[in-house]
């Protein structure tokens, strides 16, 4: 039974439940594993046993005879790169020549069964001459390391080098001067849903569909109209249920191209289907990072000057590596006010699978460093953390040194917020032993304001359809990857149309269909497709205040809508139902469809300089938390208690979902705090599973209260900003600052393993007993 | 994942899905998750990793809930097995389902009926469970969307509906 429309909830200031909510309780939501592929191939990747080395012989020839086989490739089959900048796509879908990782894709096979294709891999014959790899960043970019890449001198994909300020002067006139070396491990997204294709290639009329998990359908459109030599226009890409995403499926993925390749050569239809660790070999996440950073402050807490050298692991090829090194650089300003910043950075190329865009993308390493210090600094100053942060707040609106646009900022509620909700004053320094408080601030974009391709057009377009039944049909091609996008789309028009929420159908992901849109990428989609659908609906809602005023006699801009009704001021005269005024706008023109559109304007796209326009953005979330952890000083075991966390989102268009993501983005960073990393072992990934690669589970998940701050944003939808990333970078900082609190120890490495919290334990007992003994000697 | 090979034996396999009983001609090396989508079609269990990992394939066997991917279909000879599809009825949805939707227990979804039907579980051999019953109960399902607070609510919220 289903609702007459208009009778539905109207958006409550608790917020909605999500609008694909009910398919994905009852299990009828459709994945790209769960779609029809009874009839099609099944696809499997041969992937490189060696870490570094020239391919001598590939030879598929048996692979290629074996019965129930329809198709084997190589990289002799697909001569293009493809990647995310036009400056660094040096990445073959299927390794030609040469392979720089351990499970780097060499060749693929489509045969009729899971089994005949396992066959089929294991009658591939591969010569390697191996090369030297390497695994850190200091052996790749060591004196005569062989190079990955013959156009990247010292192993290096790219060097930042950006000042700001007066560098020498604020060093000179501060206080304080401290320097710290932080490190953080490589993490992975670990979205629940393995990654899967499903892809269609009709020979007789030349054209090609796609249906992927992908977050940025529009990016792999273009890699694959790249990678397969076709018209673009002869290639369609549908996005069905994407299950999690966090940035592992921004870039189009070699095994996305490797699967339209497939279905191609067979002439038929391919299901990919990779396993847990494919997952882990196609990586794309956050790459280890070596921080130095160097800051210094004056008496009263304010910071004379920033100086940050960070240096990333890459891993074999470019993916995002360009952009993420920039990040890190870019947001070390943006939420303190600080007047002078350098920053250098390395991205480096090192035999393991490529980094990517993880949620947070580029800040949350830097970030982490420089909450921490901020933190050990007011210590030695005597100072509260929450009174350093406080002493250099930044007052928007406001413009940084490198260009970024501050057009709001409730940075300050937020700290008033979680110092109250978790008691802070009155508890810091009272807990027993073992107990401690930590807190630190983070922000982030929301949308990148110059798009990564760059094309001139509007960033974000919005079709809407009104037809004869009253339905508004919301076209966009944003990716719901279950962060609520179809969701926040549907408030948007509902709420600017003022009409029931049920009303509004949202058709999303399917480049046949609905308009191009750059994805779920930066935070982007609530900002620029929110405002994009705002602008839509106002042009509909024109049409209709018109057919309504022909409808009343009256002059258009005396009619208002309210709730469904259209009537002339608040005279009291009989209002006209929703139903009639669209049969009356659809009066000689059938119907309807309006575009809505948003554009950042150019002087919200960064500084001239280098790089200058990543981290630009209209409006940056900003966030507080702090952390109560207990450290069990036995075991090194961190238990973390409790979190507060207060992000300021401009205003919660569907405050149930925003509360869900930081949540969920607060949580995150805990994983990367206490427990997640990516090991490897010869190039050999060590923890390619999710026991081994520690996810937290319920039973070691805090209890976490959100507060949600709205400082209203000039220029976002309704105010709005992102609320899904800008709350992760400050979790780590927090706890490490909450387990100095407790125990008496900073720690310098992330994850805070027992180990690692242990091996600290035992030094300072070491060192306590040497003191003793040095102090007892005559 | 493990495929089912074509080599080994089938034979014939009975059991209850969903209320229902039913038989199925199965190789002997088939898991029991890929009996419920390759064989019976249903989808809504969902496989997450490479076997035990994840719980996104948690179904109800005889009550008890059991990552499927790890269980051989024939175990399942003259059991009652349950999945997602199973709980809704009459068009109405389950009141775990309800209380996962409304308190947005779930987000990308893909974990949800794995989470749902180990709640299911919970909540038949324990009606009124504590926050750490519930704890317990779910920490073989990972989530990455929700950071779990949402799903602890959801199920607490069902546990406090009456139907």
């Amino acid at each position: 039974m289903t609702a007459p429309a208009g009778a539905g909830p109207r958006v409550s200031r608790h917020g909605v439940p999500l609008i694909d909510g009910v398919e994905k309780v009852s299990g009828r939501a459709t994945y790209t594993a769960d779609l029809d592929h009874a009839d099609a191939l099944v696809g499997r990747i041969f992937r490189s046993p060696v870490s570094h080395g020239e391919i001598i012989r590939l030879d598929v020839a048996k692979a290629r005879a074996l019965d129930g086989v329809f198709a084997v490739l190589t990289g002799e089959d697909c001569p293009h790169t493809y990647g995310v900048l036009p400056v660094a796509m040096n990445e073959y879908p299927l390794a030609r020549g040469r392979v720089r990782y351990r499970g780097e894709p060499v060749a693929a096979v489509a045969a009729v069964d899971a089994a005949t294709a396992q066959r089929a891999l294991d009658l591939i014959e591969f010569e390697v001459r191996e090369l030297p790899a390497y695994y850190t960043s200091a052996a790749a970019r060591a004196a005569g390391a062989v190079l990955l890449h013959d156009n990247k001198p010292g192993n290096i994909e790219r060097e930042v080098h950006h000042t700001f300020g007066d560098i020498a002067a604020g060093f000179a006139q501060a206080d304080l001067v401290r320097e710290e070396r932080i490190s953080c491990a490589e993490v992975n997204h670990a979205q629940i849903e393995l990654h899967a294709a499903l892809a269609e290639y009709q020979p007789l009329t030349q054209r090609l569909t796609m249906q992927s998990v992908s977050q940025v359908a529009y990016y792999l459109h273009l890699m694959l109209a790249r990678c397969l030599d076709m018209d673009a226009s002869r290639i369609r890409v549908i996005r069905p249920f994407v299950g999690g995403g966090f940035g592992s499926r921004v870039e189009a993925l070699n095994f996305e191209i490797i699967t339209a390749l497939l279905a191609r050569a067979a002439a038929g239809k391919v299901m990919m289907q990779l396993t847990r660790e494919e997952n882990f070999l196609t990586h794309r996440a956050r790459p280890q990072t070596d921080v130095r950073l160097k800051l210094g402050m004056y008496r009263d807490g304010r910071i004379a000057a920033c100086e940050c050298e960070v240096t990333q692991r890459g891993g074999a090829y470019a993916g995002y590596g360009v952009i993420t090194i920039l990040y890190a650089g870019a947001l070390l300003q943006g939420i303190y006010d600080i007047p002078a910043v350098k920053y250098d950075g390395y991205r480096v190329y090192a035999n393991l699978p490529p980094c990517g865009a993880m949620r947070g993308h580029g800040a949350v390493d830097t970030r982490h460093a420089f909450e921490c210090l901020l933190d050990r600094m007011a210590r030695e100053l005597g100072l509260d953390p929450f009174a350093v942060r406080r002493a250099n707040l930044l007052r928007a609106p406001t413009r940084t040194m490198n260009d970024l646009m501050v057009n709001s900022c409730g940075l300050p509620e937020c700290l008033d917020v979680v110092e109250r909700a978790s008691g802070w004053r009155e508890r810091i320094g009272k807990l027993p032993r073992g107990k401690g408080l930590g807190m630190a601030c983070s922000h982030y974009v929301s949308g990148a304001a110059k798009p990564v391709h760059w094309t001139g057009e509007p960033h974000a377009a919005i079709n809407l359809k009104l037809d004869f039944d009253g339905s508004i049909t919301a076209f966009t091609g944003a990716a719901e990857i279950g962060q609520g996008s179809s969701t926040m789309v549907a408030i948007a028009v509902a709420e600017t149309l003022d009409v029931a929420l049920d009303r509004v159908r949202v058709v999303a992901g399917d480049s046949a269909i609905t308009p191009k849109d750059n994805g779920a990428y930066s935070s982007r989609i609530t900002f620029m497709v929110g405002n994009a659908a705002i602008d839509a609906a106002r042009n509909l809602r024109t049409i209709l205040i018109d057919a309504a005023a022909r409808k009343l006699e009256a002059a258009p801009q005396d009619v208002v809508c309210i709730g469904e009704h259209f009537c002339v001021g608040t005279s009291g005269q009989a209002a006209l139902p929703f139903a009639e005024v669209a049969q009356a706008a659809l009066v000689d023109v059938g119907p309807i469809t309006v575009k809505g559109t948003f554009t950042c304007p150019p002087e919200a796209q960064g500084g001239k300089h280098r790089g200058g326009a990543v981290g630009s953005t209209m409006g940056f979330s900003y966030a507080a938390q702090v952390v109560e952890v207990n450290v069990d000083e036995a075991t090194g075991a961190i238990n973390v208690d409790k979190v507060w966390a207060a992000l300021d989102c401009g205003h919660a268009i569907n405050p149930l979902a925003v509360e869900g993501q930081i949540q969920g983005s607060v949580w995150m960073g805990m994983g990367q705090a206490l427990s997640e990393e990516t090991c490897y072992l010869d190039g050999l990934p060590a923890h390619a599973s999710l026991l081994e690669y520690r996810v937290p589970t319920i039973a070691e998940s805090p209890p976490i209260e959100v507060h949600i701050v709205e400082s209203r944003d000039p220029y976002g939808p309704f105010g709005a900003k992102e609320a899904s990333e800008g709350a992760l970078a400050g979790f780590a900082p927090a706890l490490v600052n909450a387990v100095a609190n407790a125990i008496g120890i900073d720690l310098d490495e992330l994850p805070l393993t027992p180990d690692r919290v242990m091996e600290a334990l035992v030094e300072r007992r070491r060192r306590a007993r040497l003191g003793a003994l040095h102090k007892a000697a005559p | 994942m493990a495929q089912a090979q074509s080599g080994f034996q089938r034979r014939i396999l009975r059991l209850k899905l969903n209320g229902r009983w039913r038989e199925d001609a199965i190789a002997e090396n088939q898991l029991l998750v890929e009996y419920l989508r390759d064989v019976v079609r249903l989808s809504g269990t969902k496989t997450g990793c490479d076997g035990g990992e994840c719980g996104a394939c948690t179904v109800l066997v005889d009550d008890q809930a059991i990552p499927s991917c790890i269980m051989l279909a024939v175990r399942c000879e003259g059991r009652s097995i349950e999945t997602i599809e199973g709980l809704a009825s009459q068009g109405r949805l389950h009141r775990l389902q309800r209380a996962f939707h409304d308190k947005l227990g779930t987000q990308c979804g893909f974990c949800t009926p794995g989470v749902i039907m180990a709640a299911e579980a919970l909540l038949r051999r324990n009606p009124r469970p504590t926050d750490s019953d519930i704890r317990n109960a779910l920490s073989g399902n990972l989530c990455r969307c929700t950071g779990y607070v949402k799903i602890i609510e959801s199920v607490q919220a069902a546990a406090e509906a009456t139907s």
